[in-house]
């Protein structure tokens, strides 16, 4: 079975993002921009999917301009087979995502479609969800755990409360939480070679898909900042403090 | 006026806490109808229609929905959205999970994890880990929002008195089934409702340690647990503890940080905490930035003689 791997191109997150003056939005110039975490781990499990004999191939997809090549490239010296890039400088919101990850998996037919749970920039926790329900697909959002066998897998998931666990009959989309794995680092060899590998380039036109935005960004602040308050000395006066708070 | 139907979060017996506040955001559109599905959920179906401000409650009883699996709940969601404008979930694992589901099979584009509405069709919501607000405007005819509890003040769990009314809709989906949970028991106050929140970070060297260490002070201060993710990958406490933007969020009275370094990712998840107290050996650690009160100390040292002294 084939593996799809939507991965997204995001600033770094170890970079602190800045809002610009005009309330336009965030900063992205000369920002370090990077694989989305969730997406790492993505790529980690359909590598092991694969390494295990479940899979026979990973496909890594991107949405966004022609830089997402960097984060694909990525994706195939972590060890993904080949890579597609679905081009557009315009912003593209989860829904639409979705609609062109259904196109691609109508064409590619995977087994298994694995996400982020979400992209740390706009946090939106949707592609997944609206891809399985376009599909009309389960889905195993939130995966800390993920075992096929035979013609389902079982999903263990990170829920309010612990853990819970469902099984999927496949094909199925997973979303991948903190703990699904520990993704691998790219050896230089393979980042050699993963620059010959091959990577299709298309446009949201060549599967008919509409990605003007339904939400319209009106502006983008800045959050009420919080600023240091004191150090207290010892253990006696953090009591003293705690009682004035009215505990203890 | 437009009418909405709100996700009501439950265990079959009572409501949970973050329903309230999604109720909260919902009366700001429109009338609230009020959701319960599940299996054998009349009691929280009764509970629901006591909430104020809630008009109606619509109650789907079904073996199909007792663990409220997207694929069979959302399409029951989609059937009941023809008379209704907008649909609104708590941004709980139950509710990121189902409603995208939702929006998609409606065409629309979810709004998630809001912080206020501005207006019938404008809200604001965190991107880049909190670092930023965005103020945004739906164009889609019928709206589906998730809602972030801490944002929106709590509605009164009694003072309505709704009529239920039982809807049924497809059930089994046939695309997915339960097969069991590990869920923590926690004696311990519920993170997202506690007052006073006590977090053990990496610092806390092993689950052992974050026991001795950390469960003192937060059962004498009546406080809920919670941790860093670093806590969680390592194993001292089970996944629910992870405060942070990809954990819980939080917005306690007083959140106390022990051993935490203040990445941001975790603060995106306590930084509307009312007062932030840290513990911490590094005089320079970025939580410091944020904290009200500020000890530099050993915690192995501090905490205990805290716990001594409170
Ligand atoms: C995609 C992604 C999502 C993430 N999501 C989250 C999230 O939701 N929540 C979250 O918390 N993190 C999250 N993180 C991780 C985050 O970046 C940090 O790595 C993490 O918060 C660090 O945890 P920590 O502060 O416990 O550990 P550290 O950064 O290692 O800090 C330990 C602190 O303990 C102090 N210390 C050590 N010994 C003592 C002592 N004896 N006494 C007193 N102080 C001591 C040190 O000075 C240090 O400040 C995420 C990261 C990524 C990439
Ligand atoms: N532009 C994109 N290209 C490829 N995958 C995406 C894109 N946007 C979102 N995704 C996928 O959807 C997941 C959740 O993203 P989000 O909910 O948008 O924050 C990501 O982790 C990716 O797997």
């Amino acid at each position: 079975m084939k593996i799809l791997v939507p991965v997204k191109r995001v600033i770094d997150y170890n970079v602190k993002p800045r809002v610009k003056s005009d309330g336009t939005g965030v900063d992205l110039a000369n920002v370090k921009m990077s694989m989305n975490p969730f997406d790492e781990i993505a790529v980690e499990e359909a590598l092991r999917l694969r390494e295990k004999g479940v899979a026979t191939e990973v496909i890594a997809v991107s949405v966004g301009p022609a830089k997402a090549q960097e984060t694909l490239r990525t994706a195939l010296a972590m060890g993904a087979d080949r890579a597609i890039l679905v081009q557009t400088d315009d912003e593209v919101e989860p829904l639409a995502v979705a609609k062109l990850l259904k196109a691609i998996a109508e064409e590619e037919a995977p087994g298994l479609v694995i996400l982020g749970k979400q992209a740390i920039e706009d946090d939106s926790h949707q592609p997944g969800q609206m891809l399985a329900a376009l599909m009309g697909r389960p889905q195993g959002t939130f995966a800390s755990k993920v075992e096929v066998s035979g013609d389902s897998v079982a999903v263990t998931r990170e829920v309010d409360g612990g853990l819970e666990t469902i099984n999927l009959k496949l094909p199925a989309i997973v979303t991948t939480d903190l703990r699904l794995n520990e993704p691998r680092y790219a050896s230089l060899p393979n980042i050699m070679k993963a620059k010959s590998k091959p990577l299709a380039t298309k446009a949201p036109a060549d599967y008919g898909v509409e990605t003007a935005p339904r939400l319209k960004t009106l502006k983008v602040t800045e959050p009420a900042v919080r600023s240091a308050g004191v150090k207290v000395a010892d253990v006696d006066a953090l009591v003293a403090k705690l009682k004035e708070l009215g505990v203890a | 006026m437009s009418k909405t139907l709100v996700w009501v979060e439950h265990d079959n017996a009572s409501v949970k806490d973050a329903t309230l506040s999604t109720i909260t955001a919902a009366s700001q559109l429109g009338e609230v109808t009020a959701l319960v599905v599940g299996s054998g959920c009349d009691a929280a179906a009764a509970a629901a229609a006591q909430i104020a401000g809630v008009t109606k409650v619509l109650k789907a009883d079904d073996a199909a929905y007792a663990n409220t699996l997207a694929e069979n709940v959302a399409p029951l969601i989609v059937t009941l959205m023809a008379d209704y404008d907008a649909f609104l979930a708590p941004a709980t694992s139950n509710g990121k999970n189902i409603a995208p589901r939702v929006a998609a099979l409606l065409d629309v584009m979810q709004v998630s994890d809001i912080l206020s509405v501005e207006g019938p069709k404008t809200f604001t919501r965190p991107i880049y880990a909190g670092n930023a607000i965005a103020s945004v405007e739906s164009s889609d005819a019928k709206l589906v929002i998730t809602v972030r509890g801490t944002a929106f003040a709590k509605a009164a769990p009694t003072g309505g008195s709704a009529a239920v009314e039982a809807v049924s809709g497809a059930g089994e989906a046939g695309l997915s089934s339960f097969v069991g949970a590990e869920i923590a028991k926690n004696e311990r106050p519920e993170l997202t409702s506690a007052k006073i929140i006590v977090s053990g970070g990496r610092a806390l060297k092993d689950s052992e340690t974050f026991k001795q260490v950390i469960f003192p002070l937060a059962d004498k201060l009546g406080a809920g647990v919670g941790a860093s993710r670093a806590a969680v990958d390592a194993g001292y406490v089970p996944n629910d503890y992870q405060v942070g933007q990809t954990g819980k969020i939080v917005a306690p009275e007083i959140y106390i940080a022990v051993g935490i370094s203040g990445a941001i990712q975790h603060l995106a998840g306590m930084k509307d905490s009312k007062t932030i107290i840290a513990i911490n050996k590094d005089e320079d650690a970025p939580i410091f930035q944020v904290a009200d009160l500020g000890l530099v100390a050993d915690l192995f040292n501090a905490v205990p003689e805290l716990v001594g002294k409170l």
